[in-house]
Formats: C-alpha cells, sequence, structure tokens
C-alpha cells in the first residue's frame, strides 16, 4: 500500500500553509474544487477528479486483484517476445507476488503495460511504442527511453514518469494519476483528458488539451498553437511561450494556490524551473460554448 | 494506415538495401498490400538506370498469351530507347514484368520517357543516376528477396507499406512514386490529401502525366512541378504546407538529400533519430530499432514542420 497512500496524498488536498488540521478537515471538497479552480460540485467515482481525505485509508485496490509485495523484483526481457506475450508474463509474475518488474529491451514495442489495473513498479530500460500503459490503474511506471503516440491514454491512477520524449496525443482521456514526461511531447497532448495530472518538462505540440474536460496539464515549456482548443473545464499551466489559444481558452490569474501545486508537483518531479512557477500562464475554459448557467448540476455532469 | 521510412547516411556509402527491408519489415502491420524501396546508390558516370514495368503482376495470371504480349512490349521499348539514341548498356529482370535497364543517353529524358510510356502496359518506375525505385505486392521481406535488394549498397533511402484505401492494390498505386520526369527524385506519403482532384486537375493542365488514381503521386509530381520551376527541395516542402489540403506526413530524397514535411494538424506520424553519422525516420519508433538496437534519443517533429537532410 505504501506507493497508493504516496498517490492518493499527491492527488488529494494540499495542506495550506498556517491552517490547521481542523481547519482543513473543516472545509467541504466543494470548497477545496473551488478553490482550485475546479468545478463546484460533488464529483464521486474514481473517473472524476476525487480529493482524498488526509490520511484517509482508501482501499484502492480490485477485489481480485493479486497481492505483491514491492520488494520482490524481478526482470523480464522483451526480446524475441510479442506484447501479447510480454503483457501476459506481467501478470503472471504478478500472480507470483512479485511488486517490482523490470522491462528489459523493448525496443519500441507498442501497447506495454497496458490494463495493469494493480499496484506495481514497473520499471522500463528503454523505449517504446505507441498505446504504452494505457488504460492502467494503480501502477508505479518508470520508462526510462522514449515513448510513442497515445502513452498513458485513458489512464485511471497511478504514476507514469517517462525520462525522454513522448510521441503526440499523451494521456488522451486521462482520468486520473500523474503523467510525466521529462521531455517534449508531440500534438494533442491531454486531448479530452477527464481528470488526473499531466506534467511536461519540455515543449508541447499543436491542440493541447483540445476538449479538455477536467484535471490539469503542466507545460514548462512552449506549447503550440491552439491550445485548450474547445476545453470544458480544467487547467493547463504554460512555463514558456503559448503559440496561440484555441477557442474559449483564455488566460486566468495565477494565484497562490496554484504556485504552491505547481511547485510541489514540479519538485516531486524534480521539474521545478531555476526561476521558480511565477512566470507560468494559467490557461482556463473561457465557458462560452455552453451556456453553463443554465444547466443544473446533474446537467454539467452530462457534458462533462 | 500505411508505414513510411527514410534513412540516410552521411558522407558514406552503406547497407541501405537491407536497412531499409528491415524498417520496412517491423512497418509491416501498417500495411501488408506492397511494399516499395526508394533508395540511392553511388551516382554513377553519367549513365541512367531505368526501372520500368511493362504489367501488373495480376496481368500474369490473365492469359496464355501474356509472355507473348510482355516481350513485345519489352521489345517496343528497346526499339523506342534506340530511336532516341540511347544504348542499353545492361538489363536485369528480377520479374517477368519488371526490368531494370542501366543505359546511356545525351538527349532529351523526359521526351525518351513519355515515348516509352506510350508503350502499352508500360510505366517508368524510375530514371535517374542513383535513384533505384522498386515496388511490388507483399510485405518487405518478400519484396527485397523478389528483386535482390539485401545486397544493395548506397547512401541514402525511403520506403513505404501500403494499406489501400482509395486506390487498387496493384504496382502503380504503390509506392515510393517517382516525381516525373524529374531525375533521381522520389515520394512516399503517409496520409489523405482532400484537394486532390483540383490540385491534380491544375498540374495537368500544365501537361504533367498522372499513372494512377492514388492520392500520393500528387505530391511526386507537385514536387516535381516545384523542382523544374527552379524551386529549392525545402522552397516545395515549405509551399506544399500552404497549398497540399489534408492530413499527411511525407517524404522527398533527392540524388543527394532526404525531406520530410508534415500536415498543419500533425495528424500523420513520424519519429525522427539523428546523429553525426545518420538520419533515421519512419512511422514507428519499432522501425528505427529494427535497425538501431541500442538506446537512442528520438523525438517527434511538430505541425507544419519540414527538414531537408544533405547525404
Amino acid at each position: 500500500m505504501e506507493s497508493m497512500s504516496v498517490m492518493a496524498s499527491d492527488m488529494g488536498y494540499d495542506p495550506r500553509d498556517g491552517q490547521t488540521r481542523d481547519q482543513i478537515e473543516g472545509t467541504t471538497q466543494e470548497d477545496r474544487a473551488r478553490d482550485l479552480g475546479m468545478m463546484s460540485e460533488q464529483l464521486k467515482n474514481r473517473s472524476m477528479e476525487v480529493f482524498f481525505e488526509v490520511g484517509e485509508d482508501e482501499n484502492l485496490t480490485y477485489p481480485w486483484a493479486p497481492d505483491v509485495d514491492f520488494n520482490k523484483r524481478t526482470e523480464l526481457d522483451c526480446e524475441g517476445k510479442t506484447t501479447t506475450e510480454v503483457n501476459k508474463d506481467i501478470y503472471s509474475l504478478m500472480e507470483e507476488g512479485y511488486g517490482t518488474i523490470v522491462l528489459q529491451n523493448p525496443r519500441g514495442m507498442h501497447s506495454v503495460g497496458v490494463g495493469i489495473l494493480n499496484r506495481l513498479n514497473l520499471i522500463v530500460e528503454g523505449s517504446i511504442g505507441y498505446f504504452g500503459v494505457g488504460l492502467i490503474d494503480g501502477p508505479n511506471v518508470r520508462i526510462n527511453g522514449r515513448v510513442g503516440w497515445s502513452c498513458g491514454e485513458n489512464m485511471m491512477s497511478g504514476t507514469v514518469v517517462i525520462e525522454k520524449n513522448a510521441g503526440s496525443t499523451f494521456g488522451a482521456a486521462m482520468r486520473g494519476g500523474d503523467l510525466v514526461c521529462k521531455g517534449s511531447v508531440g500534438s494533442r497532448t491531454g486531448i479530452d483528458q477527464k481528470g488526473g495530472t499531466i506534467i511536461v518538462g519540455g515543449d508541447t505540440g499543436a491542440f493541447s488539451g483540445f476538449m479538455m474536460q477536467r484535471g490539469r496539464m503542466v507545460v514548462c515549456g512552449n506549447a503550440g498553437k491552439n491550445l485548450g482548443d474547445s476545453m470544458y473545464d480544467g487547467t493547463i499551466y504554460v512555463g514558456g511561450e503559448v503559440r496561440d489559444y484555441g477557442v474559449d481558452a483564455i488566460p486566468a490569474e495565477l494565484t497562490d494556490l496554484d504556485k504552491a501545486w505547481l511547485t510541489r508537483k514540479l519538485t516531486q518531479y524534480d521539474l521545478m524551473p531555476e526561476n521558480g512557477v511565477d512566470h507560468f500562464t494559467k490557461i482556463v475554459a473561457g465557458k462560452q460554448l455552453w451556456n453553463y448557467d443554465n444547466l443544473e448540476p446533474n446537467e454539467k455532469k452530462l457534458i462533462l | 494506415m500505411c508505414g513510411i521510412a527514410g534513412l540516410i547516411h552521411r558522407g558514406k556509402s552503406s547497407g541501405v538495401g537491407s536497412e531499409m527491408t528491415s524498417m520496412l519489415t517491423a512497418l509491416k502491420h501498417r500495411g501488408p498490400d506492397s511494399t516499395g524501396f526508394a533508395i540511392y546508390g553511388e551516382p554513377n558516370s553519367g549513365d541512367y538506370v531505368m526501372r520500368f514495368k511493362v504489367a501488373e503482376q495480376e496481368d500474369m495470371a490473365s492469359g496464355y498469351d501474356m509472355g507473348d504480349k510482355i516481350a513485345s512490349r519489352i521489345a517496343e521499348v528497346e526499339k523506342r530507347l534506340g530511336e532516341h539514341k540511347a544504348t542499353i548498356k545492361s538489363k536485369d529482370e528480377a520479374t517477368p514484368y519488371a526490368m531494370r535497364y542501366v543505359i546511356s543517353h545525351d538527349g532529351d529524358t523526359e521526351a525518351m520517357a513519355r515515348y516509352i510510356e506510350d508503350v502499352e502496359g508500360t510505366e517508368i518506375l524510375s530514371l535517374g543516376n542513383a535513384l533505384e525505385l522498386i515496388k511490388d505486392l507483399g510485405d518487405a521481406n518478400v519484396v527485397a528477396d523478389q528483386y535482390g535488394l539485401r545486397e544493395f549498397k548506397g547512401t541514402h533511402g525511403i520506403g513505404h507499406t501500403r494499406m489501400a484505401t482509395e486506390s487498387d492494390v496493384d504496382i502503380r498505386s504503390a509506392h515510393p512514386y517517382w516525381a516525373f520526369p524529374y531525375n533521381d527524385v522520389a515520394v512516399v506519403h503517409n496520409g489523405q490529401i482532400t484537394n486532390y482532384w483540383l490540385k491534380r486537375r491544375q498540374m495537368e493542365k500544365k501537361g504533367h502525366r498522372f499513372m494512377s488514381s492514388c492520392d500520393s503521386e500528387l505530391l511526386a509530381v507537385y514536387t516535381a512541378d516545384n523542382l523544374a520551376n527552379g524551386a529549392t527541395l525545402e522552397d516545395s516542402l515549405k509551399a506544399s504546407i500552404e497549398e497540399i489540403d489534408g492530413v499527411f506526413t511525407y517524404l522527398v530524397a533527392t540524388k543527394d538529400s532526404l525531406g520530410m514535411a508534415k500536415d498543419t494538424m500533425a495528424a500523420k506520424p513520424l519519429v525522427l533519430y539523428e546523429s553525426d553519422d545518420m538520419i533515421a525516420m519512419a512511422s514507428e519508433e519499432v522501425a528505427i530499432r529494427a535497425i538501431l538496437p541500442q538506446e537512442i534519443d528520438t523525438y517527434d517533429p511538430y505541425d507544419e514542420e519540414i527538414r531537408v537532410w544533405k547525404a
């Protein structure tokens, strides 16, 4: 449970300086969401951005998920294996109790580590191709190479850290967890993002945050054209230049809470810029594409 | 979907034939219908390499007299070469329907090429001092074995694995396309061109010929037109971003360089690897890893990006 409790507190509400525990616990989830620029209605289900109670012992594992020991480590050589064989081997190793699996020689293999619904430390020694670690719910993944298109697509929870560059549609339709690329990523990053956090150490391409619905995206470098086009909600932070804004994406004031959150997240992944985070631009939805005010909260949920 | 790949060695010749075969084999899942190579050997001293076909692969099963027809078409091609005062120096027949001739010729190559293509069923696949353009049905291994490509040495090359979408599964619709009549220029493309008919009509009015109804051929003709009008390869690639509609990533190879262009939507993939010795690019990283298994740094070019590298 060690990694999951770390993850839960990462995703959770950040105790603000100067506040007592009672004060923090006295605020509602709605208040915290509003403070962070999120929607105000109460959200349910793990597919949404859930703010965990500090210290709460959430039961995040699936009932049928094998119990693994993070100290039990093994290596899996992808040489000569198909993607299906590698993914089946990962499952078999988890059933044997291995909690740390190191993949060797992936050499651009597609769909590696897709659909892992369990706690696991997955270390990839090399680069993977398309759809890497998509649809995951729980594992902590570290990739020492590059990833192709659609890495972390539909990811539900866990952390994925990529040391080099990533392809397009990075974190598409992502729902939760932290997806971090220390290099630059391609186009359409976080398209249809529904939750979680995407962090890019370098630049991102065109149409990033397109139809973003919820969650947060941080780009330390520059962003390509049409950033945040048709976004419904969510927040994008850009440290460099924005080539242009998409329809209904507008800059917003970077609050102290934003700065604190950025500082914590970027420090956590060793991506903190030397000049701090004060220069970041915050981008949110202008909410002109939908008449939000005339909608009931339940109707808003249908849109989002 | 289609897969494209390109490779250029800086300042030296290498086993481009076998390298391109490995890259395209790794991309087989992106297009199993046909495979094509445009690879560039050391430019020879004034002689031209002419690759042409006198029939489609499927024609070979169309009748008892096909062999006779092919023989008569080849004889007619040779006769017409003679009429244009071209001397045939060597002949290779990898298949009954596709030939490779080395010829010497001092005259107007465009006029000669048009005259030869007037022979029934005949299409010149490539003509140039360095370019060898090979394309046929099947995957990269099949085509490489059929045409003996694994031993081919050269500086650079581009290739394509095709998943037929808007035109037939045949050699005339397979990539790469030679930028007729511009010697030594070939194009491979992954994507869809939505103003194909408009641009095709414009090009046909200028006198350019189209041998297929595949939208990718437009890029070869378009590039040839630009180069003929004095544009550099870089100018042509840049102009195409504005003038060609659709989603596309395409590669162009010339006698001594290789270029890439990506459309405004960046909707078609390309992964790039650059080092002091070589540049490799492909629709998927797995193709680059097929020739460079060691850990390397690769990246995706962005929207509207064009690049040109010299051999």
